[in-house]
């Protein structure tokens, strides 16, 4: 049903129509999106007053806007009253009991990947009891960054824990309004992560979405919020190469950060959801805002992604340089392979002097994928000096597939220097006979021809990240040559 | 080593290779002369396994395997080398890596332990010397901004690597100054063994001055024209080809 829109007069009138009343101590929510159920997450969360107003302005705000339409990418209507926006943690329900009880597709494609025995349970979704690994390595973690005056703790626990500085800087990056995914995220987010580097403070550790307690279900609408105050620096990995375990078709996460004087974030994503099968039959829509912005001078900020998974990838991590002198950085690889559709890129907007940004963006299409870059460099008037530097290479395998590339540039100081540079190549059948002939198979070929051509992104990554992303790669496009 | 028998192919629908006929031995070294466009390099692509050309008839026993029954990997691992008239640029793809993976998928076809990294790193340093290579292309993309000389000793390094039984070299003296054409040829020598074959493609005697082939063919038209010794080779050089192709016809 629901094919089109839902009427914002309807939707206002009908607040409480289905005339529950929600019970705070159950598990999860009925299917449906209305003020109650936004009043009920925020109780079942125990949160503060001013986040309860937050979200709900949101909402409201989120009735006002229609779905965007303007991205590559196309999917059957999203019927928001179908989707239930609450669910506590589960523990076992459905979960499978043991390794055993798991899809061995998955289990060979953990292998593949080289993820440790221990972790393949806990990626799978085996219920959380019978896994036992992480946590004393995560209580050693969490003493270490305790010593150093870190904060790295699930969002709802910064509400309970740090509420001051989560009304702080929270909404000040990607205000609820931004558009119409972040208002909905807004609106209901579950959960996720809060990060705070104190002033001075280098994170003694790289920060993973992997050691967090309690990570285990952060849920479909993930916010997390990175703050890097004057001197500090951090890197945050999140994600994980080995596909997740995830009933959720649609995901709205949020990503904010903020960088003071002098102050470094480096946010390296993997993303490897679900990414429908090979007929192009389910997957994860992911439709994220991820936003940085460099408040003081000399601040840095850097994104790293390598985007394999998910059925639709709607994702924009942009940098706004407002600090002189700041830096802002993006270096993807985005793969779409099958029907798989990827709509990517950065938006890097140039508001202090001397602002310099560098964007790296490699897109692979194979099968019946779409691939398309989507980029923004914005010079407003007062930023003299500023710097960009685009370059933006499209690999395609095969014959049936696309790449577009959007690249917009709005250049209003005279004093900046912008270059872009582009190209668009297919994965030479020279290429590939020139391995074979050396006698590498053809899979070995493919996988080093694609990691060549990402090179210059999968440098960024943290070492054994990158080899984790290669890996990740060539399980990707399987089959997708020879 | 090689026996090919009425070989036939069509590239894009367009018939190349009509009836080739040549046999190699081990030990020995042919070269294969004949005018562009006439299918040499078609001719050994085919040998070599590349997809894209059909093969019509014939039949190809190498080392006393069914050579066309064998992809093109298969084909390298069993010793088939080919050096490339025009070697592909790789970019990002380190020279050394794509290197090492070759010599290990060979040696591990032929159930050998695969060499780490720093047994192939003395291996290929050693033979990158008497190549006259700098080190500095270990460690670059492969043929990647490599001058046209550069990629052709590229070609002959991977070949010292492989130690492949039969090498078909096509056109690897084109474009060389006269060192590196000399550079070449020692490396063509140091691999002559009983046990290996060496067919060179090529346009010119002066590679023949330094490797001396014991077999001289001439490629015309898609066939082997004409086949004689060493001295067939000084012969075309001074008449061209025309005087076989008006013999024919007559
Ligand atoms: N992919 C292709 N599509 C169409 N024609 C092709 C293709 N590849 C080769 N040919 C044609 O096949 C014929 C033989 O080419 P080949 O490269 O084998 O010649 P060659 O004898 O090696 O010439 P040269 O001495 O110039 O290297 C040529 O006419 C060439 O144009
Ligand atoms: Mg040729």
């Amino acid at each position: 049903m629901s094919s089109k829109a839902p009427d914002v007069e309807d939707l206002l009138t009908r607040k409480y129509q289905h005339g529950f009343v929600t019970d705070i101590e159950s598990d999860s929510l009925p299917p449906g999106l209305d003020e109650g159920v936004v009043t009920a997450i925020s109780h079942r969360k125990r949160e503060p007053q001013f986040l309860l107003d937050w979200r709900l302005k949101a909402f409201r705000h989120w009735l006002t806007m229609r779905e965007p339409t303007w991205a590559t990418v196309h999917h059957p209507p999203i019927d928001y009253q179908a989707i239930s926006y609450y669910s506590a943690p589960r523990t076992s329900a459905d979960a499978p009991k043991s390794i055993e009880e798991v899809d061995p597709k998955l289990l060979a494609t953990y292998e593949k990947l080289g993820i440790p025995l221990h972790e393949r349970a806990r990626l799978a979704g085996v219920a959380v009891d019978a896994v036992f690994d992480s946590v004393s390595v995560a209580t050693t973690f969490k003493e270490k960054l305790a010593k150093a005056g870190v904060i790295f703790c699930s969002f709802s626990d910064a509400v309970r824990d740090h509420p001051e500085l989560v009304e702080r800087y929270l909404g000040t990056v990607v205000p609820p309004a931004d558009n119409f995914f972040a208002a909905l995220n807004s609106a209901v987010f579950s959960d996720g992560s809060f990060v705070y580097v104190p002033a001075g403070v280098r994170c003694p550790m790289e920060l993973s979405t992997y050691f967090r307690i309690n990570a285990a279900k952060t849920g479909q609408f993930e916010r997390t919020l990175i703050v890097a105050a004057e001197g500090a620096s951090v890197s945050y990995l999140e994600g994980c190469t080995a596909p997740m375990r995830d009933e959720n078709q649609l995901h709205a996460a949020v990503v904010e950060l903020v960088a003071l004087d002098d102050a470094k974030i480096k946010y390296s994503t993997v993303q490897n959801w679900y990414p429908g099968d090979e007929h192009g039959v389910g997957g994860i829509y992911n439709f994220v805002t991820k936003r940085g912005e460099c408040r003081g001078r000399n601040a840095k900020i850097s994104w790293t992604q390598v985007e394999t998974g998910s059925a639709i990838t709607w994702k924009y991590p942009s940098c706004v340089l407002k600090g002189d002198g700041s830096v802002g950085e993006f270096y993807s690889v985005a793969v779409a392979n099958n029907y798989q559709q990827a709509d990517t890129g950065t938006k890097m907007i140039h508001i202090g002097r001397d602002t310099k940004s560098t964007i790296v963006s490699k897109g692979i299409s194979a099968g019946h994928a779409v691939n398309t870059y989507r980029g923004l460099v914005k010079v407003l008037p007062n930023a003299s000096g500023a710097r960009n530097f685009t370059q933006c290479d499209s690999l395609l395998m095969g014959s049936q597939c696309a790449a577009h590339t959007f690249p917009t540039v709005e250049v209003r100081n005279p004093d900046a220097t912008v270059e872009h540079e582009a190209s668009t190549s297919r994965i030479g059948e020279d290429q590939l006979f020139y391995c074979l002939q050396r006698g590498v198979s053809a899979e070995d070929a493919v996988n080093m021809i694609v990691s060549g051509f990402c090179k210059a992104v999968f440098k960024e990554l943290p070492m054994e990240f990158a080899v984790e992303a290669q890996n990740l790669l060539s399980v990707s496009l399987e089959g997708a040559v020879g | 080593m090689l026996k090919i028998s009425q070989l036939r192919a069509n590239v894009a629908g367009r018939n190349i290779l009509k009836g080739v006929d040549l046999e190699v031995h081990a030990g020995e070294v042919h070269a294969i002369m004949g005018p562009n466009g006439s299918g040499k390099s078609t001719l050994v692509q085919v040998l070599a396994g590349r997809e894209d050309y059909e093969i019509t008839g014939g039949s190809v026993v190498f080392d006393g395997a069914d050579l066309l029954a064998m992809p093109a990997e298969q084909r390298a691992r069993h010793g088939l080398f080919l050096g490339f008239q025009y070697p592909v640029e790789i970019p990002g793809v380190n020279n050394a890596y794509l290197l090492k993976a070759a010599l290990n998928a060979k040696r591990k076809a032929a159930g050998l332990p695969e060499v780490d990294a720093y047994e192939f790193l003395s291996l290929i340093k050693a033979k990158m010397k008497f190549m006259g290579m700098d080190e500095s292309f270990l460690s670059r993309g492969v043929n990647e901004g490599f001058s046209g000389g550069e990629k052709k000793r590229n070609e002959i390094l991977q070949m010292l690597v492989l130690e492949p039984k039969l090498a078909l070299l096509d056109e690897t003296d084109s474009g060389l100054d006269i060192d590196a054409l000399k550079v070449v040829a020692k490396g063509v020598n140091s691999l002559r063994a009983a046990d290996r074959s060496i067919v060179l493609v090529t346009h010119y005697q002066r590679l023949l001055d330094y490797v001396e082939p014991d077999r001289v063919h001439v490629f015309a038209d898609g066939r082997i024209l004409k086949s004689g010794d060493k001295s067939l080779a000084l012969e075309l050089e001074a008449r061209g080809y025309d005087w076989l192709r008006e013999g024919r016809v007559a």
